[in-house]
This record gives C-alpha cells, sequence and structure tokens, in this order.
C-alpha cells in the first residue's frame, strides 16, 4: 500500500469524524481506568445509543491520557463550533448528566423491538435510559465538575509527543493517519537518504529522553556507519523508576507515533528488524502495541516494501518481567535475548555490538515519540522550544502532594517553580513545599531556594540530579528526608543485579548506615562514613543504577544536612563523667 | 526417555490443558532458546506461578540447562514460585504512594492478617504483594485488590475491603461444609 492511499484512508476518517455534530471524549488511560472509566465509557456508549437521535449527533470516543489524572476519569466534549468542555471525577451517574446536557433526545420509533439486532441494549434498557437522561436533565450539578481549560495546567504545556493523545483512539490506526500520522516517514522514505535523516535529528539537538541525555542523531549515525549485515532498533519501554509512566501513557495512548519514530530510525541507520521491550506491570501498553503492530502490518507499513518503497522493516515486542537495571541498555539487551538482565562493561557500545552482536541503536519510547514531529516540522523548529543545550520539550509525571498531578509535557527550560506552582497549582493544605524529586532512584533532591532554576539536563546535574526519564514528585514539609533517602536506597538494594560488588554490596552497607542514623543511633563519624561510600559506589560501579544509586542521598545529605544532624548522637565525651 | 512428543495435542503426560497454552507460545518462538523470558511470562500467567515441574518441562522443550532456566526465572521480580492466595492485595509502593502513607497500609494489612508482605495466609485465602510502581500516581496511594483498582485508599478502608472479600470466601466454605 502506497502513501496515497493511507492519506485517502486518513482523509475519509476526518471527514467522517467532521461529520459530528459532537464526539465526546472519554480517557481511559490507565490512571482514569483505575478510577473507573471502563464504566463511565460505557455508560457514556449506551446514553447516546438511548438517546435515538440522529446518527451524525454524537460519537464517543475512546482515547488516551488527557493529562489531568488527579482528577480522572476525564470526559471532553467537543460540539461544533463551541468550545471544548472539559468534565472531571465523572461516574456513571454524572456520565449520563453529561449525555444528557448535550445529546438532543430522538423520537422513539414504535417498533424499534424489530431493529434491535445487534445491539447489546435491549428495548427496556433503552426506555430506563431515556427515563433517566430526562430526570437528568433537571439536574445542574453537573457544573461543579467542569474544569476550565484556560488553567495553566494546560496553558504552560506545550505538547509535541502528547499531541495527539487525548485526542485519538489508540486501537485506531485510521484515527492516528487523520491526524497526519506516517506522513513523516512516508516523507522519509521518499525524499531523504539516510544520512540526511541522520542529520537532521542531530541539527534538532534531540538527546535520550531516558534520562542520560545522549544526542541522539549521534548515536544513529554511529550505527548507519557500521558495516553489518544485521542491524537492531529497540525502543526502551522498561520504565522501572517508581513514579513514572511518560513512556506508558505514550505507548498506551499514541502507539502508532512510536511505531513511525522507529521506522525512522530505522531506515536512518540501515536496521530491518526491531524490538519494543516493554515493562511486563503494563498489559495495557502491550496490548495497544500489539495491536497497533498488527494493524501496521495489515496496511502494509511494517514488513517487505514499506509503503512500496525499497525497505523492509517489522517489530516485535518483548515483554520485561520486572527488573529496574533491565532499563540500562546492555542489561536490556540481554533481556531480549532471554538471559538474566545484567549489563556488561562498555566499550564496545551497542552500537557497534549490540543485540546478537549487531550492531543497535536503543532509544527511549519518548525519543522516539519525537521523531515524526521533528521530520513534519523540521529540525529548526524544534530546536526553536528550550534552551542552548536541552532542546524541545520534556514529558513529565508529576505526583507527590500538589494539588493538579498528572502527565505533562513542557518546554525545556520552565522553572520549577512554574511547575510546581503554575502547573501543579500549588501544595494543598497549609503545608509548604520542601523539594522535588527528579529521576526517581537515580536522581536527587532540589529543595526550595532552587525553584527558580531552569529545568534542563544541565541544570539539573549541577544541582546534584539528574533529568531522569521524567518521574517529578514533589514532597512537602511533613517528608523527614533521611526517610526519604532510605526509601530509594531499598529500592536500589532490592534492584541491584548484584554484578559488581560496588554496588551489590555497597548499597547494602549504605542501608545500613541509614538505618543506623533513622534509628537515631548515628555517631557523627557516621555521616563521613556515609559520605565517603558514597562517593565509592559512584565511581566504581559498573552501570548506570550503581554510579546513581547515592544521589538521593548525597543530595538529601547536602541540601538537609540539618535533618541528619539532629539525628545524630553526640560523640561521647568525658567532662563530668571523670572523678 | 524426554517428555518431548511429536503429537502437540498431548505434550504433557499430566494432561493438565493449561500447558498447551506453553506449548502454543513456544511452537510460535519455534522452540528458540531466546524466547525463554517469553515463555516463562507465558507460564507465570497461565499457572499463576513457576512450579518446578513447569521449570523442567520448560527446560526439556527448549533444551536450555535447567540451571539457566532458574537463573533467569529468579532474576525477574514478576515470577513467583509459591502458589498466591485466593485473593490477592497489591500495595504500590511507588515514590507518590510512599509520600502519601502507602506503608501504613501496609502495616493495617500485615497486622491485620499476621502476615509480611510478600507472603500468604497459612489458610491460602490471602497474599499480600508489594509492587514497585503501578503508574497512577495521581491516585496515590494506590492498591489494587483482586483485580479491582482503589485509589486515594486510606489504610482503615483497605483493611475493611481485604476482610470483606476473605470473610466471604470464609462463608462460602463454611456452607459447603454444611452441605457435604
Amino acid at each position: 500500500m502506497n502513501f496515497n492511499t493511507l492519506l485517502d484512508i486518513g482523509q475519509k476518517e476526518l471527514a467522517r469524524q467532521k461529520k459530528y455534530q459532537r464526539r465526546i471524549f472519554c480517557c481511559t488511560s490507565t490512571a482514569c481506568l483505575s478510577a473507573g472509566a471502563g464504566q463511565v465509557h460505557t455508560t457514556l456508549d449506551q446514553a447516546v445509543a438511548a438517546c435515538k437521535c440522529d446518527e451524525y449527533e454524537a460519537e464517543v470516543v475512546k482515547t488516551g491520557c488527557m493529562g489531568l489524572c488527579s482528577d480522572g476519569p476525564l470526559v471532553r466534549v467537543e460540539e461544533q463550533e463551541k468550545d471544548p468542555i472539559l468534565y472531571g471525577n465523572i461516574n456513571p451517574d454524572l456520565a449520563q448528566h453529561i449525555v444528557s446536557r448535550h445529546v438532543p433526545l430522538g423520537e422513539l420509533e414504535e417498533d424499534t423491538d424489530s431493529e434491535e439486532q445487534d445491539q447489546s441494549v435491549t428495548p427496556h434498557d433503552i426506555i430506563h435510559y431515556r427515563a433517566s437522561l430526562r430526570r437528568a436533565q433537571t439536574k445542574k450539578d453537573l457544573d461543579n465538575n467542569i474544569i476550565s481549560l484556560d488553567l495553566p495546567f494546560f496553558t504552560k504545556q506545550v505538547k509535541v509527543v502528547l499531541n495527539e493523545t487525548g485526542r485519538i483512539n489508540p486501537d485506531k490506526l485510521e484515527d492516528y493517519l487523520a491526524h497526519g500520522g506516517y506522513k513523516a516517514l512516508a516523507h522519509v522514505l521518499d525524499k531523504m537518504t539516510p544520512e540526511e535523516v541522520c542529520n537532521e535529528i542531530l541539527e534538532s539537538d534531540l538527546r535520550g529522553r531516558g534520562g542520560a541525555g545522549f544526542p541522539t542523531g549521534l548515536k544513529w549515525n554511529y550505527v548507519r556507519q557500521e558495516s553489518a549485515e544485521n542491524k537492531f532498533v529497540i525502543v526502551n519501554g522498561d520504565e522501572g523508576d517508581p513514579g513514572a509512566y511518560m513512556d506508558r501513557t505514550v505507548m498506551e495512548d499514541d502507539p502508532h507515533r512510536v511505531l513511525e519514530g522507529m521506522m525512522i530510525c530505522a531506515y536512518a541507520v540501515g536496521a530491518s528488524y526491531g524490538y519494543l521491550y516493554i515493562r511486563g506491570e503494563y498489559p495495557i501498553a502491550v496490548d495497544r502495541i500489539r495491536k497497533a503492530i498488527r494493524a501496521a502490518r495489515q496496511r502494509k507499513i511494517l514488513g517487505n516494501s514499506v509503503l512500496e518503497k525499497n525497505f523492509s522493516f517489522d517489530a516485535d515486542v518483548r515483554i520485561g518481567a520486572g527488573a529496574f537495571v533491565c532499563g540500562e541498555e546492555t542489561a536490556l539487551i540481554h533481556s531480549v535475548e532471554g538471559k538474566r538482565g545484567m549489563p556488561r562493561m562498555r566499550p564496545p557500545y551497542p552500537s557497534k555490538s549490540g543485540l546478537w552482536d549487531a550492531p543497535t541503536v536503543i532509544n527511549n519510547v519518548e525519543t522516539m515519540a519525537n521523531v515524526p514531529s521533528i521530520i513534519n516540522k523540521g529540525a529548526e523548529w524544534y530546536a526553536s522550544i528550550g534552551t542552548e543545550k536541552s532542546k524541545g520539550t520534556k514529558v513529565f509525571a508529576l505526583a507527590g502532594q500538589l494539588r493538579n498531578t498528572g502527565l505533562i509535557e513542557v518546554p525545556m527550560g520552565i522553572t520549577l517553580r512554574e511547575i510546581v506552582y503554575d502547573i501543579g497549582g500549588g501544595i494543598p493544605g497549609d503545608r509548604e513545599f520542601k523539594a522535588a524529586q527528579t529521576g526517581g532512584p537515580s536522581g536527587g533532591c532540589i529543595p526550595a531556594e532552587y525553584l527558580d532554576s531552569p529545568v534542563d539536563y544541565e541544570s539539573l546535574t549541577k544541582l546534584g540530579s539528574i533529568m531522569g526519564s521524567g518521574g517529578l514528585v514533589i514532597i512537602d514539609d511533613s517528608t523527614n528526608m533521611p526517610d526519604f533517602a532510605n526509601f530509594f536506597m531499598d529500592f536500589c538494594v532490592d534492584e541491584s543485579c548484584g554484578k559488581c560488588i560496588p554496588c551489590r554490596v555497597g548499597t547494602v552497607q549504605i542501608r545500613k548506615l541509614l538505618d543506623k542514623i533513622n534509628a537515631g543511633e548515628g555517631k557523627p563519624e557516621d555521616l563521613e562514613k556515609l559520605d565517603k561510600l558514597c562517593q565509592l559506589v559512584k565511581k566504581t560501579s559498573l552501570c548506570g543504577l550503581g554510579q546513581s544509586a547515592p544521589n538521593p542521598v548525597l543530595s538529601t545529605m547536602k541540601y538537609f544536612q540539618n535533618e541528619y544532624d539532629s539525628l545524630i548522637q553526640p560523640s561521647q565525651t568525658f567532662e563530668g563523667g571523670a572523678s | 526417555m524426554t517428555i518431548q512428543n511429536s503429537n502437540d495435542e498431548q505434550t504433557h503426560p499430566s494432561g493438565d490443558e493449561r500447558y498447551s497454552s506453553i506449548d502454543r507460545t513456544m511452537k510460535q518462538f519455534e522452540y528458540e532458546k531466546d524466547s525463554l523470558l517469553e515463555v516463562l511470562n507465558a507460564a507465570q500467567e497461565v499457572f499463576g506461578y513457576l512450579s518446578r515441574d513447569l521449570l523442567i518441562y520448560i527446560s526439556n522443550q527448549l533444551n536450555v540447562p535447567m540451571s539457566q532456566v532458574f537463573g533467569v526465572a529468579t532474576f525477574y521480580h514478576m515470577f513467583t514460585f509459591e502458589p498466591q492466595g485466593e485473593h490477592n492485595c497489591i500495595i504500590c509502593k511507588g515514590t507518590a504512594c510512599h509520600v502519601k502513607g502507602a506503608d501504613r497500609i501496609i502495616e493495617a494489612l500485615s497486622e491485620e492478617f499476621s502476615i509480611a508482605a510478600g507472603e500468604t495466609t497459612s489458610d491460602g485465602l490471602f497474599s499480600l504483594t508489594i509492587a514497585r510502581c503501578l503508574g497512577s500516581c495521581g491516585l496515590a496511594p494506590v492498591i489494587v485488590l483482586d483485580g479491582q483498582v482503589y485509589g486515594k485508599e486510606t489504610p482503615e478502608a483497605a483493611s475493611m475491603r481485604a476482610v470483606e472479600a476473605v470473610s466471604r470466601s470464609k462463608e462460602k466454605i463454611a456452607q459447603s461444609m454444611e452441605v457435604g
């Protein structure tokens, strides 16, 4: 199938969507599903069916994340020539109210019974529904559930990766095509050489969104220059940081975008097969990516001669089984090969010798999801967003002690203050902001005095934290920092793969010291010991897990020294005791 | 004699049909040694835990040494080697849930059922499991009881839900005993 045929499919879908007077979008991302969105979606569907109005009066669309997860389940109504309305905290009851408020009731025909063949709704259900819809019309309490789209939570964001999430049905390839899907791939295959693609990405200054921030274009170029029969592309969806769910959301809600980015990468480096390595705890993401792969194969987007061009590529899913260390690229490769996910010494880097010793590109989900937009809008456009050294946007999973929590995408260089107080809406209750934790167990805590520093790779590293993959947890003054540091150390002890001694033994000893200090039994020299040990583990561990494991301890010791000091027993002196 | 059998329909002598679903996965991967992790994933899903027999079977079928099968299976957290309780409560211990008091929920349930996290009650009715992060941080603290997710949970509500679920099972057992 060539791209013009796909374009037609997209246009047809767009025309079909435009026929509807109103479209009711229901978020079915993991967070909203946890809050009961499944039932809300069913109710919306049944209520609209029960209205018996003209076919094009309303359509219920199952979408991905709309961002404000703390107010889920979310429902957005877009009526023609009207501003969209977002409703939060919707339950099945309120879902009926939404339908009664927006969708007109049609005439109930006498002989409906005979026409109801394929419906899951019986005529009795319909009568029941219509009665409750009429009752709902008289109630006004839905107003309390309206969330203003003018809130800074929405207006301060810049959407690149999340542009279509919450707007399209992730299970429908046609919907992605209607929103310009696979246009970038077609353009690349048609008009650009692999070298040009690598250069375009290099010029955009896109850096790895997994945390380390290595320039993506450079990585691709290394692999492109390797002459090998087989090359591979791996998308790293093993998002193991507690408090981070950006990659899951992109895979769940816009799976074709990830596939498209992956295919552009494959073309640029000369790979013909790829794997999406997805965390086992993400069944919905696995399911939706698999569906996307099947749909893409059906339309001949994946397979031999992609879009009738001289390029073949296919992809498969590999499921991780719960090991944080598999986020490290060499460990991930071992896991894809069906082995224990342990890292190895680098060099050789995967770009030279990766999966089954073939040159391999490994990029994080979010990195790949940026690629189609860069191709479509140009490297210059992308590089115009962000700071001098960190370009583009970053998706964060905003969580913790905040009014608004959820998934946000912000331009690089935005200040922490803007994220916490404008987007996050500040700290609830009469509590005060204490620290922002970025980068999960590999990152650190940033205290209030640095609220005005920009969020980019360099600034965060300078503050002793890291950008990380995008977990951003805000903590208030009710949290005790030495205990918080211990929480992360607990995690690292559990997740250390055991291959190198500094990490395997060092993390355990750090935790022992922290336990001692937290129990109020620490001596002044223990703090010194703790610091030395942290430096040692940081400098001598084999992989990123060990090298960054002490960060939560070091950063809390640096900024909240007084909390550690207050737990320390003063050294015993001889005054008074001597006779 | 090996367990391998050319007849696909009856690969496992026990006649347990769940084995055929694992056979399908292995067949799909053409019995490649590299598919070990995928096969273990399928086995965990179908059986709920990996018994010794199951691991031996996979080792034979894929022609991978038992030591390696065991090594891989024990490396990853998602594999369990004991059957789970009839009711399972997963408590998220991600950063957001930790900050919002997940520990207190774990304590409450441990106390209620007198088991530590990761254990199952002696009557096999209740398991308490810790998850690293369920990724519903906006709803923290989060628990999953028998597949149903509860957000913004309190220790009291969690205990109540779990006790209710378990006492329903106990009633059922008592009823069946009476009937018997």
